[in-house]
């Protein structure tokens, strides 16, 4: 079945935030305590309640002018990504549409999605009572998507500005939209295309991903790599070497054990 | 909206002028980037950047309060145009359609001759004389014309004169705009005079909201009029209307000057009937132009039916004396503004706040807090707590000092009952209850249904009065429904008992009845057409959708589409027809007017205008078609507080705005208050706060109050982005934190830099959000028709904290 995706055309988005009151409103979150830091920009940073939010950048452009940069934040949804490769307990694994689903109940809250991210995106809460903390992040609606529907924030975006569908359309869509602005924004371009193996989310920019506060050319990190190629396998060979020699010592003490229970026998006996 | 927001998409160039429609018509913004998918060119005016001008093509920049100006300065260059290069434009229309070709009274003169004001003009009475601003008529009374638009009296002529001093010069020396980009916005927005181009005008409140609003309208009128732009696809001027059935509130006529239906108050100088119809029901002697308004007496007499049934006949002038008569200006004496002066000065006794909260969305909001102390009682019917029906534990007041008797009554949500909205391109649309309301919450129209019924009751004792309350029909039901209601609005034979078909079956013998002539046709025996959702676009794709529900008038969805055609009824554009004569019918949208195309010997374009042409010069031309307060053409004054000098002409502000009682102890000048400031909204707040600042999610988008303020200005004052700043007026001040900003930019006005800065109006001390309320700083003046408050320009100083 082909990879779904959605597209964000970061040229229409009137930062409207549409999109971050219908993520809360069909997923249930709450509102996150927030004050006026000096920007439109709210909240501050994505949390376990705030799954996408839109970021404002003001840009002087060269004629004097300025230009108002908008962004989404949130999970991208990548097909190399760095939170599914470091998650023990596969709370965090891929959905056969491609995108990076999490079941919240499998989450331990150690917290390794949280540091390996590329784009800083899960984010942890605990819970004051039980003490029990997990993360959490965008689900892509799964909920929504396997039953014919769009994600929330694309359903309620009036511009357009997201959509969603077959992500090799998305993609042709996202490149001709990217030729279309490249005679007003030279730096246009198509974020997510190739990023990690492509990602489920991708972005049409105005301005390269620096001025978007995008990573460039974001890697899974080596230690991610290290953690899930080479650490937890040797982890695991660690463990199964630790076992084994569990094992073997259980017989070998076992085996010392008898003989020693054999020879105080025969000591009584002789006597 | 002449047209409606499907029909926005059809646009080549659009200009968004003193609107911000991406943050405050998001879901209707969908069209304009159809549009722009489309190829059309988005131009954006605003003294701020904005988030509209995010996807605009164009941004120009303007001070606030020099909107005539900068259209006066387009309209000059349209003129000039249209001599070098008349192939460029559609001069039929202009000639055929318009009253360009109208020769006008010689003794009118206008304020490039007498320095800013035009001829009649008393200033004891503060109000015009508008004797000279007549046509020059033949001897059967019809009026004189030169097709060649030539003759010096003539309408273009004396356009020509009127706008002669609004050259690029003068432009940019008034609103600060960049003289290449004006030049620039003057080239794309001219090219949709040409026929098969559209170019469209939105605009909202930063237009309306001056002491000169209604000419802000009045010149999109001209330039569109110029371009032909009016009736066509893609074209006309967009009213976007701030709530989801303000419009429908218009039309139900909740103002002062006005019965439904755009009927005029009855005023004091009407002794009878027959003197009311008689001052405002226009004659014609061209039987060419089908006078519309020429109906009015079966529109009135409909009305009272509706309202009072059987005790309205032919013996009591159909209940002439049951409705109230204004003494002079209604608006002046009986709008926002006058009635919080009235009941500041404890003559207004008693307030039924419905669904509104003055206490943070009125101008001058310390004197109108206060006037709510005035009162002996006050109901409140609202969702929430509102400031309003807080105002007597606000803080600083001791509620035991408030002698003023609060009621709640709980409203029901928009969702939480059934009827009607109608939207800003008239869209009547009905709407299903969705959701029971909490606790003891009713819709309005139960609240209202139940106190007329008591109100009646009380009546029958006896008092001033009694029987315009007593012999209201007042019945829609027990308990009332939105259907009786809808059903009296379209109207009834009551000879038969049935619905009529629609307007044209009303009379003025009182044989029927109908709550407002406008929306007759809306449900008639036929049904309710306000309920229907078909998607069937019509014969000519322009995304017309002529089934989904009913528009009003008469489901015709582009208002004007007799000037879409030419004189044999062919469409100007045949590629987006809105109508088009075909065999001997017209095929698309409800003609304006059904008759014959103009060739074939049929009817002027234009069928609300008495003389059928549609008024470039606004002059003084029949009854209820006397012209505006201030003047047949737009003029460029200042705001009423300005740093500035008028540069147009020598008189400063418009002569004929009206003014609160108290406004002139509480006026403003530069030495003291040296900055424009401007109020406006955003996309995550709405009005007065009343129900976004209880909502978490949208307290959590937009926590606090907050003041932009240019780079340039914070340098100067020493502001950092997050400081706490005051912001202080002739009316009061307020605290709020600072949002320093690349999108405000001082403006070179004349050589001088003038700074602005602007602040949202949503906040006030309920809700979960609280803040400083920026109409604490606004004046209690407003435009000269309608008194619409000055929100959008006025003066203020500011300091850190």
């Amino acid at each position: 079945m082909a990879d779904k995706a959605i597209l964000y055309d970061s040229s229409k988005c009137t930062a409207c935030r549409g999109c971050q009151v219908a993520c809360k409103q069909w997923w249930g979150l709450e509102a996150d305590k927030t004050e006026f830091w000096g920007t439109y920009e709210n909240p501050r940073d994505l949390s376990a309640d705030t799954w996408v939010k839109i970021r404002f950048n003001e840009i002087s452009n060269g004629n004097g002018g300025v230009d108002w940069i908008f962004t989404r934040q949130s999970c991208m949804h990548c097909t190399d990504a760095a939170c599914v490769r470091v998650c023990p307990t596969k709370a965090l694994y891929y959905y056969p549409l491609g995108f990076v689903a999490y079941d919240k109940d499998l989450c331990s809250g150690c917290g390794y999605c949280v540091e390996f991210c590329p784009f800083d995106v899960p984010r942890a809460k605990g819970n004051d009572i039980t003490g029990i903390r997990k993360i959490d992040k965008c689900r892509f609606c799964i909920d929504r998507i396997t039953n014919d529907l769009e994600p929330s924030c694309v359903k309620t975006c009036p511009t357009d500005a997201l959509i969603f569908g077959d992500r090799d359309e998305l993609v042709a869509i996202g490149k001709q939209r990217v030729q279309e602005l490249k005679a007003t924004y030279p730096d246009a371009y198509l974020y997510g295309e190739k990023e990690l193996g492509g990602l489920h989310v991708m972005y049409v920019l105005t301005q390269s991903p620096e001025v978007h506060g995008l990573p460039v050319d974001p890697q899974v990190p080596a230690t991610a790599i290290a953690w899930q190629d080479v650490i937890q396998p040797l982890g695991y060979a660690a463990i199964g070497l630790v076992v084994a020699g569990l094992g073997l010592n259980y017989l070998v003490a076992r085996a010392n054990a008898n003989k020693e229970a054999e020879v105080k026998a025969k000591v009584k006996a002789k006597e | 909206m002449t047209s409606h927001f499907n029909d926005v998409a059809n646009s080549d160039c659009i200009m968004a002028i003193g609107t911000n429609c991406a943050e405050n018509h998001p879901a209707a913004f969908h069209h304009i980037m159809k549009a722009k998918g489309r190829g059309a060119k988005l131009i954006n005016v605003d003294p701020r950047y904005t988030r509209t001008t995010a996807v605009a093509d164009l941004y120009v920049p303007l001070r606030s309060g020099t909107d005539i100006t900068f259209i006066g300065g387009m309209i000059k260059y349209v003129i000039d145009d249209i001599e070098k290069n008349p192939d460029n434009y559609n001069l039929i229309y202009v000639t055929e359609y318009t009253n360009a070709t109208f020769l006008v009274n010689p003794d009118y003169k206008g304020p490039a001759e007498l320095d800013g004001v035009f001829s009649g003009w008393d200033a004891t009475k503060k109000s015009y004389n508008k004797a000279t601003w007549t046509y020059q008529l033949d001897e059967n009374g019809i009026p004189r014309r030169d097709k060649t638009l030539k003759d010096p009296n003539c309408v273009f002529q004396l356009l020509k004169k009127q706008f002669a001093r609004y050259d690029v010069d003068r432009v940019n020396k008034i609103t600060g705009t960049p003289k290449d980009l004006f030049l620039e916005v003057c080239k794309l927005f001219s090219a949709t005079g040409k026929p098969g181009k559209a170019g469209n005008l939105l605009y909202a409140m930063g237009a309306t909201q001056h002491t000169y609003g209604a000419q802000n309208i009045r010149a999109y009128a001209v330039l569109q009029l110029l371009l032909g732009n009016m009736g066509i696809a893609g074209g006309g001027i967009q009213a976007l209307r701030g709530e989801h059935n303000v419009q429908g509130s218009t039309d139900m006529a909740l103002l002062a000057h006005i019965l439904p239906g755009y009927l005029p108050v009855f005023s004091n100088t009407d002794k009878t009937l027959q003197d009311y119809l008689n001052r405002v029901t226009p004659k014609w002697a061209d039987t060419r132009s089908l006078n519309w308004w020429s109906n009015t007496p079966k529109y009135i007499v409909s009305l009272l039916k509706a309202w009072y049934g059987d005790a309205a006949t032919k013996d009591n002038d159909f209940g002439f004396n049951y409705l109230p008569k204004v003494t002079g200006n209604a608006n002046s004496k009986h709008s926002h503004i006058a009635l919080f002066e009235a009941m500041y000065q404890g003559i207004i006794k008693g307030f039924l706040c419905i669904g509104q909260n003055p206490a943070v969305g009125g101008p001058n909001s310390v004197l109108e807090r206060d006037a709510l102390h005035k009162l002996d009682w006050l109901v409140c019917v609202d969702l929430w707590e509102t400031e309003t029906a807080s105002f007597w534990k606000r803080p600083g007041v001791n509620p035991a000092d408030v002698k003023t008797e609060v009621f709640v009554l709980p409203a029901a949500c928009h969702y939480e009952k059934e009827g009607t909205v109608t939207n800003s391109g008239r869209w009547v649309q009905w709407r299903y209850k969705g959701a029971n309301s909490p606790g003891d919450a009713k819709p309005d129209l139960d609240i209202i249904y139940e106190l007329g019924l008591k109100v009646k009751e009380v009546y029958q004792a006896g008092g001033p009065n009694a029987d315009a309350i007593t012999n209201l029909t007042w019945d829609y039901g027990h308990p009332p429904t939105a259907d009786a209601v809808l059903r009296e609005i379209n109207g009834y034979d009551l000879t038969t008992g049935k619905l009529v078909n629609n307007f044209t079956a009303l009379k003025d013998d009182g044989t029927t009845s109908c709550g407002e002539w406008v929306y007759s046709g809306c449900y008639n025996e036929t049904g309710n057409f306000t309920q229907r959702r078909e998607l069937d676009d019509g014969p000519y794709n322009i995304g017309l959708f002529s089934k989904w529900a009913w528009c009003w008038p008469l489901n015709r969805r582009i208002v004007y589409n007799r000037a879409s055609v030419d004189l044999n009824g062919e469409p100007w554009d045949k590629e987006h027809p809105v109508i088009w004569w075909k065999e001997g019918k017209w095929t698309g949208d409800v003609p304006d007017g059904g008759a014959k195309p103009m060739a074939e010997g049929g009817s002027y374009a234009f069928i609300m205008c008495p003389d059928g042409h549609a008024h470039i010069f606004g002059g003084n031309v029949a009854p209820r078609t006397a012209g505006l307060a201030d003047g047949p053409f737009p003029e460029h004054y200042e705001p009423w507080e300005s740093p500035v000098q008028n540069m147009m002409s020598g008189t400063q502000t418009n002569p004929a705005l009206l003014a609160g009682a108290s406004a002139a102890e509480q006026k403003g000048t530069a030495d003291k208050y040296p900055y424009v400031a401007t109020t406006y909204r955003v996309v995550e707040h709405w009005q007065s706060g009343a129900m976004t600042r209880h909502l978490p999610w949208l307290c959590e988008l937009m926590p606090e109050m907050f003041i932009e303020i240019s780079e340039e200005l914070a340098n100067e004052l020493g502001i950092k982005n997050v400081d706490k700043v005051i912001v202080e007026s002739a009316r009061g001040n307020i605290e709020a934190k600072a949002l320093v900003t690349k999108r405000f930019k001082p403006f070179q006005i004349d050589g001088k830099v003038v700074h602005e800065i602007g602040m949202p109006w949503h906040w006030g001390y309920a809700g979960i959000a609280k803040g400083d309320s920026a109409n604490v700083l606004t004046p209690h003046v407003g435009d000269a028709n309608t008194m619409i408050p000055e929100y959008k320009a006025f003066l203020v100083n500011l300091r850190k904290a």
